[in-house]
């Protein structure tokens, strides 16, 4: 479905994000939702806010992608009920979202299937929903008792394992609840939302230039794909037009930020199969790369270098040449490692036929993003809604059929050598020209939502313009939430030992989701 | 097999310099005492906490380990249980919702222990600050000795902050 086949009138947002927004009805948001699920569209994202302040009620969102853009509805609730028909039929991923989107606002579907709360654990009592407009974000509650009612499995010799919050290595926290018998998995269930630190609260308390920073924090290894998407989304709602030297240039760092991540997932995948070399090599890499982003960026990470109308610096067309050196070079460096990974074969008897996601479940359950191309599914920001500099980059998405912890590897090293390419072709043929605009001030209540395809898959950042060139809502989406649910089932037959390798290779961000 | 040993030979040894411990960054000094710090002399194990942070600092801190910096090099190690770790060391703001876990993480250490906070957040609340969901700072949940700035600080400033801590008293 294309944004034109949309069966209501909407409204066109400004730039190159193809954006369109639309009011619905009631009765009309599910029925929607359904004749989009048939017609190939995605849910992207959902969230609600708090407009009793304006005598709105609330407002509930959702972004679909269709083909050729994204479609964001907006459904308008009465603030003494504001309730709305559940999606999670049409669109599993939505059931967390809904959970999140209650717990914060007060904002509920219908009999959901599950109503349980998600980011809500002791820090603030159910009836309290801290991202209310006349909640104040300083607000303290004594804590309350946490106790989440897991899925339990019974039978015979079935018994659980309980995993974190605090995990065993230098991970984020979150809990696993895995049920065996013996070492078979027979059902994992992960319960997040502990690093939930009121993010979307404290965009309330910026302005529209702050934002950028907090929102390159949202998840710090994507720290350029959130900065860039929020800047998308301000430039959208203020009408500017960033030149096309800044477009190249970013990316340019969503591209190195790629690269960084896959080395080092490539390094970390042998690792958690015993293969210890593999992590030295592409640590050694990763860390060569770095140093160059902090020698041409200031920044190992590229934080704070994207900011709405452009980028802080420019790049010195001298380092060009080092640029494209260093892509070539590393080209080959990963092609001699890849030789090694495809070779090792107690390496590959770990990689293969483990995890799977088949390209059936994913379609259903909606994977997104690198996971997603691994499974099959060819879902690329950069090659199906390019925004330049990409629509003139012929970008070659990587997909892999079998959906396994192998195929994740593959798409990374796929994409490694692809991003390297782009990073070249980007540096031979950067335009002159400024790389920072002017944005103009933002109408109070203007909207805009930018997209980005990060190394997990797509970024949306959703902002909304208070009075004074303030945020009034802002919502960051990491695509973490639609395939965290997708890891409950790739563990699934596989054995307790095989889990940290098949996380890692989803390699999902728990600081994206929890907010 | 003879492609990795090539690699490895080609690659040679890449570890650098190690860095000196750096004053600046003790935030307490009356908890070192003589006898704690000859106790960690020579080997230290570590039991990482992320109690809310961006994960940026995790990066940081696994390059720390990555072969340029090679923390293990040092005979500092990370442990899985915090009952095995002589240090901890904790990123991020600390959560709300993750106060708990890292408070009885704490606990679960065998005295003497030291903790560095690692980062802006851990240093101060960083960007995130103090809110109905975040407690801010570590030191307001646990006692600190070394708390090293940055978003995120590089893996140097990493090493430096752990040399900082098991550094003897001048």
């Amino acid at each position: 479905m294309r944004l034109a086949d949309l069966p209501f009138p909407f409204e066109s947002a400004p730039g190159p994000a193809a954006v369109g927004f639309a009011e619905v009805m009631a009765d009309q948001w599910q029925v929607t939702a359904g004749r989009l699920r048939s017609a190939g569209a995605t849910l992207v994202a959902l969230w609600a806010a708090d407009r009793r302040d304006l005598h709105d009620g609330f407002e509930i969102r959702a972004a679909y992608a269709l083909e050729d853009g994204l479609a964001c509805l907006r459904l308008s609730l009465p603030a003494e009920a504001p309730d709305y028909p559940d999606l999670g039929e049409h669109f599993p991923a939505a059931g967390r979202m809904q959970r999140a989107a209650f717990d914060l606002t007060g904002v509920a579907p219908l009999d959901p299937a599950d109503g349980r709360p998600w980011l809500r654990h002791g820090a603030w009592p159910a009836g309290a929903h801290p991202l209310r407009r006349d909640v104040v974000a300083r607000s303290v509650w004594p804590a309350v008792p946490d106790d989440y009612n897991f899925v339990s499995v019974s039978g015979d010799g079935v018994h659980e394992i309980p995993v974190g919050p605090v995990h065993a290595g230098t991970i984020e926290p979150g809990h696993f609840r895995f049920s065996v018998v013996g070492e078979r998995v027979l059902r994992l269930e992960a319960r997040l939302g502990y690093k939930h630190k009121g993010i979307e609260k404290r965009f309330e308390s910026m302005t529209l230039d702050e934002g950028v920073a907090l929102a390159g924090r949202v998840s710090g290894d994507s720290t350029v794909a959130f900065a860039w998407a929020y800047a998308m989304a301000v430039e959208q709602l203020t009408g500017a037009t960033i030149p096309p030297r800044a477009a190249a240039l970013r990316a340019m760092l969503l591209e190195r930020e790629r690269v960084a991540s896959h080395l080092g997932d490539l390094g970390a995948l042998g690792n958690d199969a015993g293969f210890a070399f593999g992590l030295a090599q592409f640590s050694r890499l990763k860390e060569d790369w770095l140093r160059l982003n902090a020698r041409f960026w200031g920044h190992r990470y590229l934080m704070d270098r994207i900011v709405p109308g452009g980028l802080t610096d420019d790049l010195d067309d001298a380092h060009l040449p080092v640029l494209a050196r260093q892509v070539h070079d590393l080209a080959d460096e990963v092609a001699r490692l890849r030789r090694i990974y495809d070779d090792h074969a107690g390496l590959q008897d770990r990689l293969r036929d483990c995890g799977v996601v088949s390209n059936d479940l994913a379609q259903r359950l909606g994977l997104t993003g690198l996971a997603a191309r691994a499974s099959g599914m060819a879902v690329d920001l950069r090659v199906g809604c390019a925004v330049p500099p990409y629509d003139g980059l012929d970008v070659r998405c990587a997909t892999r059929p079998e959906g396994d912890v192998a195929a994740r590897a593959a798409v990374r090293f796929d994409e490694v050598t692809e991003s390297l390419r782009l990073i070249g072709l980007l540096a031979e043929t950067l335009p002159d020209g400024p790389t920072r605009v002017a944005v103009p001030s933002a109408r109070q209540g203007s909207c805009g939502i930018g997209r980005v395809e990060g190394w997990r898959g797509e970024v949306l950042v959703f902002v909304e313009a208070g009075a004074d060139e303030r945020i009034r809502r802002c919502h960051p989406h990491d695509p973490s939430w639609q395939n965290w649910p997708l890891l409950e089932h790739a563990i699934l037959g596989n054995i307790v030992p095989d889990f940290p390798l098949i996380n890692k290779s989803f390699n999902l961000s728990y600081s994206g989701v929890d907010l | 097999m003879q492609h990795i040993l090539r690699q490895i030979a080609r690659t040679g040894i890449v570890t650098e310099a190690y860095p000196e411990a750096d004053e600046s960054l003790r935030a307490t000094t009356e908890r070192l005492q003589r006898e704690v710090l000859a106790a960690f002399d020579g080997a230290l194990v570590i039991r990482h906490v992320d109690a809310g942070s961006c994960n940026g600092c995790e990066l940081e801190i696994h390059a720390a380990n990555n072969p340029y910096h090679n923390l293990e090099g040092l005979g500092i190690r990370f442990a899985a249980s915090p009952r095995h770790a002589d240090l901890l060391l904790v990123t991020g703001p600390v959560s709300r919702h993750m106060e708990e876990a890292l408070k009885r993480t704490y606990d679960a250490m065998p005295a003497p222990k030291l903790v560095v906070a690692i980062g802006d957040c851990g240093c101060t609340g960083g960007i995130f600050g103090e809110s109905y969901a975040s407690c801010g700072r570590v030191s307001n949940v646990i006692p600190v000795d070394v708390a090293v700035p940055g978003c995120p600080p590089t893996p140097v400033a990493i090493m430096q902050g752990i040399l900082t801590a098991i550094a003897r008293a001048r």
